[in-house]
């Protein structure tokens, strides 16, 4: 039997992925997935809650997330292409100019 | 008709609007048109309120016209309103008559300013607040005359701002006068606090209905921080210094504001209060000393001073002292009555000055004047009327009322009022009679260049001095001992203690009946004896002047130098404060104040110079921060479960 633990533990897994993907990996691509990967392991917990709970909020919240993920996938793309096209790469050590 | 009294101060507020706002773009004429219509309506509603309170029976002789409720705030009330009874009539009358005379004389004096405009805005400004400071039925819209009238005392002494001694005199005048009002305001505060009403009817009556005794103390600091504003406004010692150095000023202003009106308005004051003053014997001793010490001291510095319009002004402090004596002996009625006979005759002589000053071409050294009669004879006229009524001669207008208060001090004060008095009766006439035939007799000392200007002045300059000088010769007849119309007038302001009937009175009866007709005697063998003196040492044998000044050197240089009060006052009061403006400046405000600002930003700056080094510019660090709260966040939550 699947438990609405067994779904918060995956959920808790995917999201911790995501975190150290963040904030271990220098390609702008894969840190902008790991972003990804956290949304989607909330998502999950969503809609695990939706189900155990017996209510549909759980699984419109998960719509509009899905909705802002794609905008926001948008978004960041074109900016990872925009930074891009100026220094030719995408390692985010070299992205540091905004600082003291 | 009595509700006619709002329009006299209309008036002159709507020649102020005019004049200042507009008078820029209008001709000459109009401007000068506009401010005497303003104040010559304004007289003649005066003369139809005084005929109005003239139909009442003397008893009722007190309206009370209230314009608009003011202020309200918890238990303070003040509402403005105008309170027309006896004083307050005779007051309006003066200010408005004798003032319509010098804005006409304004006309010519100032013909050639190009502050025209200006000029003529401030004095109908003037005009209404002293109207204002006379007709306010509380001590509250009183004290607002009583500052403006300041303030317009402040703009015409510093008219010709492009002079430093006049900017100068300006300021001093207002900062002088500032040490007065402080106490004057302390007084209005002290008398609501005491009375619970600042209304003049309520205050009085609560006075008098006996609610405290005689020599109260409350009472007597509340007379006494009024008296401190008196003496700053009517130029008294200690705080007269100002009004010397206020002649800076075009001379009508010196005629209008600093002889005929404003500087009387600390006696008006007093006056008014008649009723807290008697309550408070202390207070009148104060008063009559300062008077009389006041009215000798200045006269003794008129004695030597060359300048025409100085030894004018040392004479008004001095006659500002004979009607606080008057005051403070009881004899309002006695103050008042010269307060008006000197607006008549200090006006003319101040305007007759003017004239003298216009005819060479500015020079006011009286060392470079002499035989002027042939050359300005209407002006020689006038001043001459006006020199005898001021020196005391009968029937002369001054010789009335000050013979009254000298009689009124003797009687009701002591000897010693009367000895001062008499001295410095003795001294004004023979300063003013210096005066004159330094100016107009003996041989010209006149610069040649400046005689070929030698011209009388206009018409509308004459005419005025003529009018005055009529009223100089007449006005006392307001005060006939014994059958004084002014006494009369005066009685339901002053009630019993206000005037001394010749044969009634309680006081006189003690001393012979005869003594008022013996003081008349004496005072015009005082006056004559002045006069000889002057006469003797000023056109018999001009040289003594000079060999007197050599003989008694010291006291001729403590006189010529006014006996170095302002030197004094400046090493003991400005130089002190301004040394500790500056201290105040370099330690409190430049140091404590700017270093505090100072600190709080270099404090901050410093916090923010460790702190951005947090800002690494990668962004994994930042989202590094980011779960770390999240961490602090979610282990502060389980603990708090």
């Amino acid at each position: 039997m699947i438990t609405i633990t067994h779904y918060l533990v995956l959920s808790a897994i995917l999201f911790t992925l995501g975190v150290v993907g963040v904030l271990i990996r220098r390609n702008a691509i894969i840190i902008f997935m790991c972003i990804e990967l956290m949304l989607n392991a909330v998502n999950l917990s969503f809609v695990a809650f939706a189900h155990y709970l017996n209510s549909m909020q759980g699984q419109l919240f998960v719509f509009f997330t899905m909705t802002v993920a794609a905008a926001e996938a948008a978004v960041g793309l074109a900016i990872i292409v925009a930074v891009f096209r100026n220094k030719e790469t995408v390692n985010i050590d070299d992205i540091n100019i905004m600082k003291w | 008709m009595l509700n006619l009294v709002a329009l006299i101060l209309l008036f002159p507020l709507i020649g102020t609007a005019i004049n200042g706002l507009i008078g820029k773009r209008l001709r000459k004429e109009t401007v000068g048109y506009v401010a005497c219509g303003a104040i010559g309506l304004s007289f003649f509603v005066s003369i139809l309120v005084f005929i109005g309170l003239l139909l009442l029976p003397p008893d009722a002789r007190l309206f009370e016209k209230q314009l608009f409720s003011w202020i309200e705030s918890g238990s303070f009330k003040s509402a403005a309103g105008l309170q027309v009874d006896p004083l307050s009539t005779l007051m309006i009358l003066v200010v408005t008559g004798v003032g319509f005379l010098i804005h006409i004389y304004s006309i010519g004096y100032m013909h050639h300013d190009k502050g025209y405009h200006r000029y003529f805005c401030y004095l109908n400004l003037f005009t209404f607040s002293m109207l204002l400071l006379v007709l306010s039925n509380n001590f509250l819209l009183m004290f607002i005359g009583w500052e403006a009238v300041g303030l317009c005392s402040y703009l015409l002494i510093g008219f010709w701002f492009e002079k430093k001694s006049a900017s100068n005199a300006a300021k001093k005048a207002f900062v002088v006068n500032r040490v007065g009002d402080f106490g004057f305001a302390l007084g209005i505060m002290l008398i609501f606090l005491t009375f619970h009403s600042i209304d003049f009817t309520e205050v009085f009556s609560a006075a008098s209905h006996g609610n405290f005794a005689v020599g109260s103390f409350t009472v007597t600091i509340i007379t006494l921080l009024l008296f401190m504003g008196a003496t700053g406004k009517s130029a008294q010692i200690p705080l007269y210094t100002w009004l010397p150095d206020a002649m800076e000023g075009p001379t009508p202003v010196s005629a209008l504001i600093h002889a005929a009106t404003m500087v009387t308005a600390g006696v008006y004051m007093i006056a008014r209060c008649n009723v807290l003053y008697m309550l408070s014997p202390f207070t009148m001793t104060v008063v009559a000393s300062i008077g009389a010490v006041t009215a000798l001291f200045a006269a003794s510095i008129g004695l030597v001073q060359n300048d025409i319009k100085r030894v004018l002004a040392y004479s008004t402090i001095s006659q500002l002292g004979y009607m606080f004596v008057a005051c403070g002996v009881g004899a309002f009625t006695a103050s008042i009555f010269h307060l008006m006979t000197h607006a008549f005759f200090k006006a003319l002589l101040f305007l007759g000055s003017g004239s003298v000053i216009h005819a060479l071409s500015g020079e006011q050294d009286m060392r470079k004047m002499g035989g002027l009669r042939h050359h300005i004879p209407t002006t020689y006229k006038t001043f001459l009327v006006g020199t005898i009524a001021i020196a005391g001669i009968p029937p002369f207008a001054g010789f009335f009322s000050k013979d009254e208060i000298l009689l009124e001090s003797l009687v009701r004060g002591n000897f010693l009022y009367w000895a001062i008095g008499a001295l410095a009766a003795f001294f004004t006439a023979f300063y003013m009679f210096r005066l004159l035939f330094m100016t107009f007799h003996g041989e010209s000392r006149v610069d040649h260049h400046v005689v070929e200007h030698l011209h009388e002045s206009p018409k509308n300059m004459t005419l005025p001095l003529t009018v005055l000088a009529g009223l100089s010769v007449v006005g006392g007849f307001l005060g006939i001992p014994g059958a004084s119309a002014i006494g009369t007038f005066l009685s339901p302001v002053f009630g019993e203690h206000g005037h001394t009937e010749i044969s009634g009175s309680e006081a006189a009866v003690h001393h012979s009946a005869y003594l008022p007709y013996l003081m008349m005697v004496v005072s015009t063998a005082i006056a004559i004896a002045g006069i000889y003196l002057a006469y003797q040492m000023y056109i018999k044998k001009p040289e003594m002047p000079k060999k007197l000044a050599e003989r008694f050197g010291l006291i001729y240089k403590l006189l010529l130098n006014k006996y170095y009060v302002d030197e004094i006052y400046d090493v003991l009061f400005v130089k002190p404060i301004k040394m500790g403006s500056v201290q105040l400046w370099k330690q409190v405000d430049a140091r404590m104040i700017d270093g505090s600002v100072n600190g709080v930003a270099r404090l901050v700056g410093w916090f923010g110079n460790v702190l951005r080094y947090l800002q690494t510019g990668y962004v994994r660090n930042y989202a590094f921060y980011i779960v770390i709260g999240c961490i602090c966040i979610i282990v502060f939550a389980a603990l708090g479960m």
